[in-house]
């Protein structure tokens, strides 16, 4: 990676701890906490799976809430600034620029999940007293998170690249809600035939589909999951970003910026 | 300086005054409507359309509807409701949104299948809920042993009961009893050994604290149960021997060639009317006793369940 872009990606980062987003950490220590300790008195045998089920969630949320909004604005805050211009002045090419902010972000969120992570097992070490050998499959949800996190930055940076700030998390957040139904779309094409077919179906894989990411549940339940799954995403993910950031890449190439 | 200082002093006042007036504000509201917040509301009631909109965090939405579940049949339970509508909806919100959410079936089926107060009376509601769960989590023997109790213990359908501890003790690693308890069923199924055996396999298998404390509270007032049956049939024999009824029951007792006076499980007397009826001495200790308390009796109170039969 070339030195460019590791600057640019750790101003991002460093913009974003300024911008005082890991203070969303002391909601999630706070609700984490609270329903520890909450949950064991009003409700019968299921302290540890509320852990798990809230802390992934709120892990997956409040991530995909500050991939969205920090995501929408990386491009446009710049140019309405005007610190783009000094930025794309100096040897800087426009990829660069996007790639960079891509990984700066991304980098904010891993860094985030980070310390939620550690508040998800602090928390079930309260209400279990113990760690057993399948809580360590909570590291295989938060890796998918993760890779859920690469999609939305990607997402988020192709239409801060040619929409304002406030459509692009309009399009943005409805396609993280339209991701969530991809596999009923892909359903829903399936009854369809002809040429309507071929459209329906494009369009439910041109989607991104959450729904594989999400193996909460299923961890909470102390299930396994298959390793063909965990190759399978992580690859799905990769691909998914690195097409939505060369669309990114692309619009913002020939973006007129004057 | 001096101003800003000032300006932060009464607005820090203002903010504390404001926030209590408008708790106390709102509890006034509260008392004007109340139950208006939490009770009989179900906004949406297709477990299915839950599911969609839960937007595959639907492992978080179960627990929260367990939770309401438990919630609501506690509310109900502890004011003597005689109706819980909206219990088997919540529990099949949950078990949808979670299907392996075994607790929900487990405690499920004991909160629909009693008889009002102790339950909903919805056995066979705690039926369809229990076979969803061994659909589901067709490995879990527990959930055929509790399918097997809501047959016995509420419906009395001492075959069925049978067939479903049969078919849990052919799930691997099932605990050896319910091959016992299908036998018990299929030739003792009305006998208090029956009972007694069912509930004291659930007092010992399980390590939840209420499931214990349940089984424990049964196995009392089988004890009740027996002991009052028993009793009652000395009175009729005394009434055979002797043309009348025993002047007490240390009467009673010595014509029986007892000791002492039977007691109930927590050492007290059983005490016998003037018209021959065998009565235990605080009924509201023993929540599921069906013999043994005054003609027209209503339980006064929330019952103290105790750790051990």
């Amino acid at each position: 990676m070339s030195a460019r872009i590791v600057h640019i990606a750790s101003n991002t980062f460093r913009e974003a701890v300024r911008d005082r987003v890991l203070y969303n950490l002391i909601a999630f220590a706070l609700l984490l906490s609270g329903a520890a300790i909450l949950v064991g008195q009003i409700s019968i045998d299921i302290e540890r799976l509320v852990v798990i089920n809230l802390g992934l969630t709120a892990v997956s949320l409040f991530g995909v809430v500050i991939a969205i909004f920090i995501g929408i604005g990386l491009v446009s805050k710049e140019i309405e600034k005007r610190t783009l211009y000094t930025v794309l002045s100096r040897p800087v090419r426009r990829w660069e620029f996007i790639v960079g902010k891509f990984f700066g972000l991304a980098g904010t969120l891993v860094v985030n999940t980070f310390f939620m992570a550690i508040g998800v097992f602090a928390a079930l070490l309260y209400v279990s007293h113990k760690f057993t050998r399948p809580d360590a499959l909570i590291l295989v949800a938060l890796y998918f998170i993760v890779l859920q996190f690469l999609i939305i930055c990607s997402l988020a940076l192709l239409f801060s690249s040619f929409s304002s700030p406030l459509l692009s998390a309009v399009f943005a957040f409805s396609l993280f809600v339209i991701g969530s139904f991809a596999e009923d779309l892909r359903g829903f094409a399936a009854m369809t035939h002809g040429l309507t077919r071929w459209l329906a179906t494009g369009a439910a894989y041109l989607v991104p589909n959450f729904s594989a990411f999400n193996v909460i549940t299923t961890i909470a339940h102390e299930q396994p999951v298959a390793g063909p799954l965990i190759l399978g995403n992580t690859i799905y993910a990769l691909f998914y970003a690195g097409m939505a950031l060369s669309g990114a890449v692309l619009i913002f190439e020939h973006r007129n910026l004057k | 300086m001096k101003s800003r200082g000032q300006t932060t002093i009464i607005a820090a006042a203002c903010l504390a005054v404001s926030l209590a007036a408008s708790v106390e504000a709102l509890r006034r509201v509260d008392q004007v409507r109340p139950q208006a917040t939490l009770d009989e509301v179900l906004y949406i009631n297709s477990p299915t359309v839950l599911k969609r909109a839960s937007l595959g965090y639907d492992g978080l939405l179960a627990d929260i509807y367990w939770t309401r579940a438990v919630q609501y049949f506690g509310n109900r339970h502890h004011n003597y409701a005689q109706s819980y509508n909206l219990l088997a909806p919540l529990l099949e919100i949950t078990t949808t949104l979670d299907p392996h959410l075994l607790v929900a079936y487990q405690f499920g089926a004991s909160f629909l299948a009693p008889k009002p107060p102790n339950g909903a009376g919805q056995s066979d509601r705690a039926v369809q809920l229990m076979e969803y769960g061994i659909q589901n989590n067709p490995n879990e023997w527990r959930l055929y042993y509790n399918l097997g109790f809501v047959y016995y213990t509420e419906l009395k359908d001492f075959g069925k009961a049978a067939d479903a501890f049969a078919r849990g003790s052919q799930v691997p690693g099932a605990h050896p009893f319910l091959r016992v308890l299908a036998g018990l069923m299929a030739q003792h199924a009305g006998d208090f050994e029956t009972a007694r055996a069912l509930w004291a396999a659930t007092y010992q298998t399980s390590q939840d604290k209420l499931i214990r404390q349940n089984a424990a509270e049964h196995l009392r007032a089988l004890r009740v149960d027996q002991d009052v049956t028993n009793l009652q049939g000395a009175v009729t024999r005394f009434g055979q021997r002797k043309g009348r009824l025993p002047s007490s029951i240390s009467e009673l007792a010595a014509a029986e060639g007892l000791r002492g006076i039977p007691v109930d499980p927590d050492g007290n007397p059983y005490r016998m009317t003037a018209e021959g009826r065998i009565l235990v001495q605080n009924p509201d200790d023993f929540p599921f006793i069906t013999k043994g308390t005054p003609p027209g009796y209503k339980p006064t109170g929330a019952p103290k369940l105790h750790d051990k039969p």
